[in-house]
């Protein structure tokens, strides 16, 4: 709704969405109070969002999509002081597999979360002063349930899509979960009903690190500066996670940063200086107290056994996507997603698809998602579906 | 006979004709789709696909067909039974280890099962094998021994002694040679077959 001329690009790529701004929408003010999950209450909740295109008379083509973890609410197009665009900006633009020129597309930030929406860096309105450990928990459902009000202001009744890879994924199957007829189609990618022991273990020694530095102050470091140290060793051991063995090897072997060796701890190999780089950069874009909360509500979440498709005439279609080098979200986690869908005979389709870049590869592994996407979301838009769902 | 086949493949028109409309459809190994589209188009038919090769997958999913990814022979363990109506199984049954196992997982999520499969006792075979000494090559089993992906060698007759002894009732047959049906003597003259399978209990 906000992108303007395409002449206004950085790169002058015509197929771009050109300059495009974050909203944001408040609900829950006083006296009104948002209920969450875990009993706790918040309010007022504000929540950002930026849109794409241009919302049809019958509101039948709008599309939200979610981010990951660390991700915002700028998915696509440019903001004016940025030179990259949106972390899905190859995926959402006109004549891209989210096509601005036929759909509405959404994407909203989550609650908890540092990047306009209320989170432990908000001031809390009973004290003047930022939430920290203050904050109530939040769940998956918890944002889940904030966007539902996201998309009732926006006059939406039913989606035609959800879209999201990893927490993005996570959230795109609490949408089904909850609103089963809001959702017309829904597009997990590199995802999970549930973190397995061993991804809660990660998000719990990337937890360890952020609270192990003295700078954390137990939350309340909002006055004194974030514990950077901390949150950089939380994120080098996510960047671990994010990409594969072969990806590492082809991106850095053992390549040297100055060509021998330092016999000091400086930084000696390539890799060693990526990983301390992400670090260092990711401090100065993200909430300490924000990555707790929000990777705790990751370990929180559980849509496995029946909890997923809960009643029978579940009618949403379903493109369920992973990544062959994923081994944080491996594929046998997607194929769980299709059991059941299968066991309740929700129309599904899904494909495993051949990338070196592990996690990683739902944002940069093009080619197989465009194809799939770009065809799904056109079948699904013009009615025309064949699959074996419980659709009549 | 000769078959009416407007660009058909001719399995795929017997297939299609043994199919009632309106019918929810499962094609074990669908490839890119061509048979399933054709049943959810004409036959107003409910289709699911199973196939492992990413790119056919491409192919089904810009046909608007549903298709999970999977090897046939585990992918029909999480459907409940009585799924689908039937369960189509062309052209791979030559290339299953655990045949009996894999039909009566068929026919437990289907009422019905449509098997089509080349006629290793073709006329041409038997030449190859009985005369020349050499394993069969024909245009429905074009592999040299070296790189077929087949590991049942069976006929029409073996399929049909295979049936009566698992209990499995045919309902319908049909022998082909390219476009022809075949009546007469078809464990010779046929090059492949598909037979329309249920239990014979539920008859």
């Amino acid at each position: 709704m906000k992108a303007k001329s395409s002449e206004t690009t950085p790169d002058g790529d015509n197929r771009s969405l050109g300059i495009v701004e974050t909203q944001y929408y408040t609900f829950a003010e006083p006296p009104g109070i948002h209920a969450l999950e875990s009993g706790e209450r918040l309010g007022p909740v504000t929540l950002a969002y930026e849109t794409y295109g241009t919302l049809d008379p019958e509101k039948s083509n709008a599309i939200l999509v979610l981010h990951a973890l660390s991700g915002d609410a700028h998915a696509a197009g440019f903001h004016p002081d940025e030179e990259a665009p949106g972390w899905w900006d190859a995926m959402i633009g006109p004549g891209k597999p989210f096509d601005t020129d036929r759909y509405f597309v959404i994407c909203s930030n989550v609650i908890g979360g540092c990047k306009g929406s209320t989170g432990p860096s908000s001031v809390n309105p009973q004290t003047g002063k930022p939430y920290g450990t203050e904050f109530p928990f939040v769940t998956i459902a918890d944002m889940v349930h904030v966007q539902r009000h996201l998309i009732d202001f926006l006059g939406i009744d039913q989606l035609l899509c959800v879209a999201g890879g990893s927490m993005g994924g996570m959230q795109t199957l609490q949408w089904v979960a909850s609103y089963p007829d809001r959702v017309r189609s829904a597009i997990p990618i590199a995802t999970a009903l549930k973190h397995s022991p061993q991804q809660i273990a990660f998000n719990e020694v990337i937890r360890q690190s952020i609270m192990a530095d003295p700078a954390w102050l137990e939350g309340h470091y909002y006055e004194t500066g974030q514990p950077e140290k901390g949150l950089a060793v939380a994120r080098m051991i996510g960047h671990i996670t994010f990409m594969s063995d072969q990806s590492m090897e082809e991106k850095f072997s053992r390549k040297l940063k100055k060509g021998h060796l330092n016999f000091n701890f400086d930084a000696d190999f390539e890799v060693e200086g990526y990983l301390r780089y992400r670090g260092a950069n990711f401090v100065k874009r993200f909430d300490a107290n924000s990555y707790l909360y929000i990777t705790k509500a990751m370990d929180y979440f559980d849509l496995s056994g029946a909890k997923l498709i809960k009643s029978k005439a579940v009618d949403t279609r379903f493109l369920v996507i992973s990544f062959k080098s994923d081994w944080l979200y491996p594929s046998y986690q997607s194929q769980e997603i299709v059991r059941h869908l299968k066991l309740k005979h929700v129309d599904a389709t899904y494909c495993e698809l051949k990338s070196t870049y592990g996690h990683d590869a739902f944002l940069v592994e093009l080619e197989g998602q465009t194809t799939l996407i770009h065809h799904f979301l056109e079948k699904t838009y013009l009615g025309q579906r064949n699959g074996n769902g419980n659709h009549q | 006979m000769e078959i009416i086949n407007n660009g058909v493949r001719p399995d795929h028109q017997v297939i299609f004709d043994m199919i009632e409309p309106g019918s929810r459809v499962l094609d074990l190994g669908c490839g890119t789709g061509d048979l399933l589209q054709l049943v959810a188009q004409d036959k107003n038919a409910r289709v699911q696909g199973i196939e492992l090769d990413e790119h056919a997958i491409y192919e089904c999913v810009r046909k608007g067909l549903s298709v999970c990814q999977s090897d046939i022979e585990s992918g029909l363990a999480e459907y409940p039974d009585g799924s689908f109506d039937y369960v189509i199984l062309n052209q791979s049954l030559q290339e299953i280890r655990k045949v009996f196992f894999l039909l009566r997982e068929a026919l437990r999520v289907g009422n019905r099962v449509i098997v089509g499969f080349p006629n290793f006792a073709y006329i041409n075979a038997r030449f190859c094998l009985g005369l020349g000494g050499k394993a069969p090559m024909t245009p429905s089993l074009p592999f040299h021994w070296y790189d077929t992906p087949n590991v049942r060698f069976l006929s029409i007759s073996d399929f049909q002694s295979f049936c009566t002894e698992k209990g499995f009732a045919v309902r319908k047959v049909c022998f082909l040679n390219g476009g022809k049906i075949i009546t007469f003597w078809p464990n010779l003259r046929a090059l492949g077959a598909v037979f329309l399978l249920s239990w014979k209990e539920k008859e």
